[in-house]
């Protein structure tokens, strides 16, 4: 179908108002297919079936709206971590407040400089795996990045990592419009542990590209920042080979606009990917505006797939999950499962969902639940009948109900530092 | 008969797929009646739809009406979302009319009636007395019936036949007719309630059907009354490159109840074949409603030609409280189907069901589900959908779920399970949940494991197998439904109830 052309007037308003990195050879190369894609689909525009609950304006419009910067008192989170710091402040690294860049079993390199290299391992990688994710719903979001993304780091993993990668994103200039593109690799028999926190820009579009090798193992742990203003727009697209592993799981805290999409693809047998968010929105600081949207394609055999969002949503916060898994002709024992569920602790706040299966293999076994509601008010009866306040007991009955998601991390010093994070956060909430 | 070359696994019972192969390989109702037919001049245009509403004997706010649709129809494109796959429609390559000739003049006794349209309905299974009545003869009505009344409307390619017990209904002040007469003797109830629930914007298919609908059935409940007896509509397709579009219309008054069944067939034809209804449904306070389907136009043959492509719009207004609206759909046979039987739940204390089961074999495509739109406060609905799908064919359901912001203490559940006989066939699952309120609950279930748990617990204890007790409390709710069918359907839903779902999937 032709793209209309009030899409194609706002594609190019978009692109004009931005400069492509200067490149040579094949990143030039790989900048201009992405351009030429972007072009061909156009941005995403309301009427959209794919951004039909989350209205894509402001993250296509020319110049990012402002977005005040938030004064965190908070101490970082995972500051207690051992890990490899990198910083980017309003979507550039700043090599001053980073960690030095060497550790054992890992590369890790600037995208400017992979860029500038005439060859490089990320050519195989860098807008391949995005332009593979284009098909067959189109995220023209991840094209501008891929086309015009500014910094970034490429990680290779070649054996077990000992310690975690952490992206830190910080907020300082409160126009900020960062575009960000990560590459990942981790090798047969590698693991990778992945942080990323912060808010990062007034406006952040980021996609990383994570490639498993067969027996690979990656752990992707993020929180998006407490600025209430923020936008953020992220694409993460994986293709995994065989028996390798995926486990990513997100915690959102404020944001007017959140969209996060995965695009996972289980290329090799006996692969397993999970996906994990949870989401406390508030609109009370502003508008709130939550979307998870999850594509898991199964391509081979008895491989594991498992998408478990949690909403909790109050004083008019929207809540999306569009989530799809799609088994393709052969991908005999596949096991899908997802469920999303959200939490409405008023009347004004809304969950919309739409929950896919696509599924054309006979011999599978895949499932998806979605649920909506208020909170039990049995189950709050039975703590207030046992002194705990109602405020506390709401705020009890809220961890559990996110703890399936939280439960996802594997690495029981990561879930710790999510827990203690988001009964923080409820404590502040409840004193005001 | 379409063999189903397939390795049967483990979980799926022979008797599923037999009784799955044995549903689509052999369509009984593949003949056609050789009948001398008054057509339209192929295509539609205009005049075309000018003359529909002539032969009709419409007045003239009635051809306005069609030509406001049309008007809009032109401006319209054709939908494509949905996850069927078909060559490009050309809707000026058929009939948009086509009447048989002895239809002409209404046929004064059973002497006077074409002998191969009375074998037709023979042939189809209509008892006898009914068939004397759908023939158009006078005074049948007044004979000795036997069993269960049904009261039918068969519908002959563009026109009705005939509507049986007419007098005995009229007598309970309950009005059936065919949708043309209603037009002409009931002006002011078609006026009002026509194209109120599906209005002539709604979308492509009923926006065509607003034009060009040549008949249909229309019923009147009145205030506080319970129907005597089950009506039906017999749809037949018998006229090849013949589009047929009828138009239901349904109102239940103020407290009254009707249960309504409706089924159709079509001969075996090399092409494909349109037929685009519309169904509207008026519930007022306390009003019941029950409608159930068995849609079992020919399916196309095991390399996907021919066959029916099947656009339906039914809809039920729910504007009176505690109103309650039950749709029942088999649906077996079309090459497409894109059927979403909806439920606006206007009136508080509303409610409404949706039960359906989807069989697609060969190279049959359905897309269909409901919409359950929550407008009134501590309504409910439920959704049960089960699909089957063989061969290479592709079954997708897709429904949405909307709790709107006054929509207080509402409730829906929903459960939709697959199961898929072969590996080169699709099962897809599209629900939309929207929730605009916090005291409303909403559940989505695709895992057979979820049946009540009560009944699963019951079953288990006694020694049954997981599987086991799941095919039985599905079979067991399937005849409950199956169970209202009328006796032309019966050998449908016989072998409809021994379909198993072990094996689901979501």
């Amino acid at each position: 179908m032709a793209v209309a052309q009030t899409k194609l007037d706002l594609t190019e308003t978009r692109i004009s108002a931005l400069a492509m990195p200067q490149s040579k050879g094949w990143a030039q190369t790989a900048r201009a297919e992405a351009l030429a894609r972007l072009r061909a689909m156009g941005l995403p525009a309301r009427r959209d079936e794919y951004w039909r609950y989350t209205d894509p304006s402001s993250l296509t419009q020319a110049a990012a709206p402002r977005a005040a910067l938030h004064v965190d008192d908070e101490a970082p989170i995972f500051g207690e971590i051992d890990r490899l710091r990198i910083v980017f402040v309003d979507g550039v690294f700043d090599p001053a407040q980073s960690d030095d860049l060497a550790l054992t079993h890992v590369t890790i390199e600037r995208l400017s400089d992979v860029m500038a290299k005439d060859l490089h391992w990320a050519r195989e990688h860098y807008g391949v795996l995005e332009a593979a994710g284009q098909s067959p719903v189109a995220r023209p979001l991840a094209a501008l990045n891929t086309a015009f993304a500014s910094d970034g780091v490429v990680i290779r993993a070649t054996g077990i990592v000992e310690k975690p990668i952490s992206l830190v994103y910080l907020h300082n200039d409160s126009a900020s419009d960062a575009m960000v593109h990560h590459v990942v690799r981790v090798e047969s028999g590698a693991s990778l542990t992945l942080l990323e926190n912060g808010p990062a820009a007034a406006r952040f579009n980021n996609v990383t590209e994570i490639s498993l090798a067969d027996d690979g193992d990656f752990h992707h742990i993020r929180t998006q920042g407490r600025d209430h203003e923020r936008r953020a727009a992220t694409h993460i697209f994986a293709r995994l080979g065989a028996r390798s592993q995926y486990k990513s799981f997100t915690l959102t805290g404020n944001g007017v606009l959140t969209r996060n999409e995965h695009v996972i693809t289980l290329s090799g047998d006996d692969a397993s990917a999970h996906v994990a968010g949870a989401a406390l929105g508030d609109g009370a600081q502003g508008a709130f505006h939550h979307d998870d949207t999850v594509f898991i394609t199964h391509d081979a055999e008895r491989c594991e797939s498992r998408q478990v969002f949690k909403k909790v949503l109050r004083n008019g916060a929207v809540g999306v999950f569009q989530g799809k898994i799609l088994v393709k002709p052969g991908a005999q024992k596949t096991d899908g499962y997802q469920i999303s569920q959200s939490l409405l602790l008023d009347e004004d706040s809304v969950f919309l969902a739409k929950p896919e299966l696509e599924i054309y293999a006979d011999d599978v076994s895949c499932s998806h639940g979605s649920t909506t509601g208020a909170i039990d008010e049995t189950a709050l009866f039975y703590l207030r009948a046992r002194g705990v306040p109602r405020d506390v007991a709401t705020d009890l009955l809220v961890l559990a109900f996110i703890d399936e998601a939280i439960a996802e991390i594997a690495d029981e010093r990561l879930s710790a530092d999510i827990r203690n994070r988001l009964e923080l956060w409820l404590g502040r909430r409840r004193q005001g | 008969m379409a063999a189903l070359d397939t390795d049967i696994r483990d979980g799926v019972d022979r008797e599923t797929v037999e009784t799955v192969q044995a549903m689509s390989g052999t369509y009984k109702y593949g003949w056609s009646t050789d009948i001398e037919m008054d057509y339209a001049p192929k295509g539609v245009n205009e005049d075309i739809v000018r003359l529909i509403s002539e032969k009709n004997e419409e007045p003239e706010w009635m051809t306005d009406w069609r030509l406001q649709a049309f008007k809009r129809w032109k401006q319209m494109a054709e939908p494509e979302w949905a996850m069927l796959n078909y060559p490009a429609i050309d809707y000026q390559s058929q009939y948009y009319y086509a009447r048989p000739k002895s239809m002409a003049e209404k046929p004064k006794s059973l002497d006077d009636v074409d002998p191969k349209l009375l074998a037709t309905y023979k042939k189809l299974g209509i008892p006898l007395k009914e068939q004397m009545i759908l023939a158009g003869v006078e005074g049948a009505e007044d004979m000795p019936s036997e069993g269960r009344k049904v009261a039918v409307d068969a519908v002959f390619d563009s026109v009705s036949v005939g509507t049986t017990f007419q007098a005995e209904l009229k007598k309970a002040g309950v009005i059936f007719c065919s949708i043309s007469e209603a037009i002409r003797e009931h002006p002011e109830l078609v006026k009002k309630y026509l194209g109120s629930v599906v209005p002539i914007t709604d979308n492509y298919f009923a926006t065509l059907n607003s034009a060009v609908f040549s008949d249909g059935s229309f019923v009147y409940i009145p205030p506080g009354v319970r129907c005597p007896m089950e009506l039906s509509t017999y749809f037949r397709i018998n006229a090849e490159n013949t589009g047929q579009f009828e138009r239901t219309l349904i109102i239940a008054d103020k407290g009254s109840y009707v249960s309504y069944l409706e089924g159709c067939t079509a001969p075996k034809r090399e092409t494909h074949q349109l037929h685009a209804a519309v169904v509207e449904l008026v519930l007022l306070e306390d009003a019941e409603i029950k409608y159930s389907t068995v849609q079992n136009w020919y399916p196309g043959d095991a390399e996907g030609r021919g066959g029916i492509y099947n656009f339906v719009t039914k809809r039920a207004d729910c504007r009176g409280d505690r109103s309650k609206v039950m749709w029942t759909q088999v649906e077996t046979g079309s090459a497409i189907t894109w059927k979403y039987p909806s439920c606006i739940l206007r009136g508080d204390d509303s409610q409404g069901e949706f039960y359906s089961i989807a069989i697609a074999n060969n190279a049959q495509q359905a897309d269909t589900g409901t919409k359950m739109v929550h407008l009134g406060k501590r309504t409910k609905s439920r959704i049960v959908s089960k699909g089957i799908s063989a061969g290479r064919a592709q079954n997708t359901y897709r429904g949405l779920v909307s709790m709107h912001p006054k929509a207080k203490d509402s409730r829906n559940y929903t459960q939709c399970d697959s199961l898929l006989i072969g590996d080169k066939c699709g099962a897809h699952t599209v629900p939309y949940i929207e929730v605009k309120n916090n005291s409303s609950r909403v559940e989505h279930e695709a895992t057979t494991s979820k049946v009540d748990d009560d009944q699963m617990f019951y079953c288990r204890s006694r020694g049954m197998g997981e599987e086991e007790a799941v095919a039985l409390i599905v079979n067991g709710f399937a005849r409950e439904v199956l169970q209202a069918l009328p006796m032309e359907f019966a050998m449908e839903a016989q072998q409809l109830v021994a379909i198993s779902l072990e094996g689901s999937v979501g």
